[in-house]
């Protein structure tokens, strides 16, 4: 896709690069386990899982998952309707630190698009198990309900030319003609 | 507690059709439900909690909390599931149950629907039977659930149902884009479309408004009411009599019998946790196909040491509910208008007469697909995740139509609901294990029915198209539930009679989807209406009365 018409945006590396620095300025409150803005994640599993999903949705013409807030929507569950799923989530995103490192020296935030492609393909392969929970919510985060923190603006259904907001009140008799 | 005439458990499409007939007969009912009472203003459309979609949950019952099943998978084992997961086998808990927030096809069954065994003999294996009533006892209760709910639709372009006499009382939605594509289509094919009968106001009628046509039908409450369910029609009107009292927030727990081996109502814990007694002549279970299973499988006592109606062991056998098999296809021109519910043309021309077949099914173009249930029904090769999925979602989610339909299933005694020996709900009570499957010519019905459905989809102009058409390992109950006390004249061979009454204590009747010998090839409610109009109408007739009034 032609890139030069797109209006500016973030780019996976800043948005999270943005995200530490919001952590830092607010270091008062960034508690012991490095709970950033995060509800559950810690900002190196935010950092990892935020690779990981937008390689699931990535950025084109319209934002990527983590653009449309769907670390925000994951993070959220996992203290909530999904606090059943932590320990899967805890385990992966430690195993895909670990595989990252082994086969690339270093983080999957600080990979090259390349590699984290490469990288994702190898999770889904090793850990179907975790990876089908991040696909699934990563998906429900981005084309879900923006009530819950992703899809935010409903990015996504305006991506799929749904008309936003939707347009109700078609009944086409007169109410007020009552009742047969 | 004033002791009353008739306790009914369960406020859904039967439990709320009984409540209504039995008191505007003048009879005193306590109508018990486990789950709280929607209105319109509750009905937040919320794309991941809603009775479809439930990743973040059942928007009307039950809640993830202190409420599991068992599902016994051939593969795996037992697993405890929360009422969210898939394998649950869900319908709905709250007042109207299932009909507050259904799709709302309100479809008669064909006569041959009631007649599967002496029409094709029972496949090897298979618990095929003809139902004790046929469809000509039950015609004046489909008009009526016609008529008193409320269906739109149109059965004319179709000469395949049974006699009826009287037309339905509305007129169907205007066609949406997706009829006009797929009507032209099926009639080259030679086959007869015409517009699905609905549960749904298409004009004004008993006193509210019509379907706006919003993306969010099925699985959500409307927020318009024009959708008729029992909360807004005969529940009402049951209350409005001063004969019913409805009780929300109460689980029954167990029906109680005498020493003489009668019914004397029913033990429930009320919205505090609170163990209550309410005695009654007689108990209507009415709490959808596997929980009344369970209930009356937890109602064990000397005289009943198996539980209640299970003296031969076939409570909670022949379990089924709908095979959906069919296909996607994807087109090079919009399909998509936005105008809900969506699901609008039918075809009824497979349900019976294919030779090799055991029956077949109704084929119909399926509700909106909201983006969330796009993701995995791409075309095929498209890739699981990654820009390539994200664009086709972009180029297909308004250039698609997915034609699916209920497999006539083929029962077995085998798929079945238990009691679990070790997993309670937050009440204490064992919860229901479900286990075994339909009889496998099902399945091959099901293939059939998703070849049937792509062929019509390549001639409407799809340019590819996918099958679904699984075989799963455990049996597809869950909305369509039915069948797990079946309706029979031998006593050792089902649970009730014809008139739903057990057939060993007279004064305790099922009547729901439970008593369903075959569940057809169409979605079941409006046949449970109509047997909840039948069974009550015989039970008033049959009511000696005791004098008692509040
Ligand atoms: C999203 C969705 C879409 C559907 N679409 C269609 C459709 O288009 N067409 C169609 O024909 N059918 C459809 N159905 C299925 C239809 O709703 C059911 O067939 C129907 O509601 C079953 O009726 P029932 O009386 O057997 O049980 P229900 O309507 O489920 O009622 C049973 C009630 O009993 C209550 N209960 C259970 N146990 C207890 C207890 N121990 N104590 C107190 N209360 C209890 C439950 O809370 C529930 O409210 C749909 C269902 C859903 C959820
Ligand atoms: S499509 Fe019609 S009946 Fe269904 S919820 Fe929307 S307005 Fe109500």
């Amino acid at each position: 896709m032609p890139s030069s018409k797109k209006p500016k945006r973030m780019t996976r590396r800043q948005f999270v690069a943005a995200g530490t620095m919001g952590c830092a300025a607010l270091a008062v409150g960034c508690k012991e386990g490095n709970h950033g803005n995060w509800d559950f994640l810690n900002d190196a599993q935010a950092r990892t899982l935020t690779a990981i999903c937008d390689q699931i949705v990535p950025e084109d013409d319209f934002p990527s998952a983590s653009q449309a807030g769907v670390l925000t929507y994951i993070d959220k569950q996992l203290a909530r309707h999904y606090r059943r799923h932590r320990d899967i989530y805890r385990d992966g995103l430690a195993q895909a630190g670990a595989m990252s490192r082994e086969r690339f020296g270093q983080e999957p935030a600080a990979l090259a698009a390349p590699q984290m492609a490469e990288l994702t393909s190898a999770i889904e392969k090793q850990n179907r198990k975790f990876f089908d929970l991040v696909r699934s919510h990563t998906f429900e985060g981005y084309y879900g309900a923006p009530r819950h923190g992703g899809n935010r603006n409903a990015v996504s259904w305006r991506m799929l030319g749904m008309a936003e907001p939707p347009v109700n009140g078609r009944a086409q008799y007169d109410l007020r003609k009552g009742s047969a | 507690m004033k002791r009353v005439n008739a306790v009914v458990v369960g406020a859904g499409a039967a439990g709320g059709i009984v409540a209504k007939e039995l008191a505007t007969a003048g009879l005193s009912v306590v109508l018990l439900e486990r789950g709280k009472w929607y209105t319109a203003n509750d009905c937040r459309k919320d794309d991941l909690r809603n009775q479809r979609t439930t990743v973040l949950g059942n928007a009307f019952g039950p809640e993830d909390e202190g409420n599991p099943r068992v599902l016994f998978d051939p593969h795996s084992g037992p697993r405890t599931l929360l009422p969210s997961e898939g394998g649950y086998q869900n319908n709905a808990a709250c007042v109207g149950g299932g009909t507050l927030s259904y799709g709302a096809m309100a479809w008669r069954f064909m006569p041959q629907d009631f007649r599967m065994r002496s029409i094709y003999g029972a496949p090897a294996g298979s618990s095929l039977e003809d139902w004790p009533i046929g469809y000509d006892d039950l015609e004046p209760y489909y008009e009526k659930a016609e008529y008193e709910i409320g269906v739109s639709g149109d059965y004319s372009g179709s000469p395949f149902f049974g006699p009826r006499r009287r037309q339905l009382p509305m007129a169907p939605l205007p066609p949406n884009r997706e009829f006009q594509i797929l009507e032209p289509a099926a009639k080259r094919l030679g086959l007869h479309p015409f517009h699905i009968p609905m549960l749904r106001n298409s004009v004004p009628y008993n006193g509210r408004g019509p379907c706006m046509r919003c993306r969010w039908c099925v699985g959500f409450a409307c927020e318009v009411d024009a959708k008729n369910g029992s909360q807004n029609t005969v529940i009402p009107t049951a209350l409005a009599t001063g004969n019913c009292a409805l009780r929300t927030e109460c689980m029954a727990r167990e029906v109680l019998t005498d020493d003489r081996g009668r019914v004397r109502g029913v033990a429930y814990y009320d919205a505090n946790g609170h163990l209550e007694e309410q005695l009654s002549d007689i108990v209507i279970v009415s709490a959808c196909a596997i929980e009344s299973a369970r209930l009356l499988l937890n109602s064990k006592s000397r005289l009943f040491p198996n539980g209640l109606g299970n003296r031969y062991d076939q409570v909670g056998r022949n379990l089924q509910g709908h095979h959906y098999t069919g296909a996607m296809g994807f087109f090079d021109a919009d399909t998509y208008d936005d105008v809900g519910p969506g699901a609008s043309i039918a075809v009824a021309d497979y349900n019976h007469g294919t030779a090799g077949l055991c029956g077949g099914g109704m084929l119909a173009n399926e509700f909106i697909r909201l983006p969330i249930q796009m993701v995995d029904r791409m075309p095929a090769g498209t890739p699981r995740w990654g820009l390539r999925h994200k664009q086709s979602m972009r180029s297909f989610y308004k250039r698609n139509i997915a034609v699916m339909g209920p497999t006539q299933p083929i029962p077995s005694a085998d798929a079945r609901v238990t009691l679990d020996p070790a997993v309670r709900d937050k009440w204490g009570m064992p919860v229901a294990r479900i286990s075994g499957n339909v009889h496998p010519h099902t399945f091959e019905i099901g293939l059939v029915q998703a070849q049937r459905a792509e062929l019509w989809l390549k001639e409407a102009g799809a340019v590819s198209t996918i099958l679904n058409a699984g075989k799963p390992t455990v049996v597809s109950a869950g909305q369509h539930q039915a069948g797990t006390c079946r309706m029979g004249i031998d006593p050792q061979a089902s649970v009730v009679n014809r008139n739903c009454q057990i057939h060993d204590v007279d004064n305790v009747f099922v009547i729901d989807g439970s008593v369903h010998v075959t569940n057809g090839g169409f979605n079941p409610v409006l046949t449970i209406m109509a047997i909840a109009y039948l069974a009550s109408e015989s039970l008033v007739r049959n009511w000696k009365g005791t004098g008692f009034r509040s």
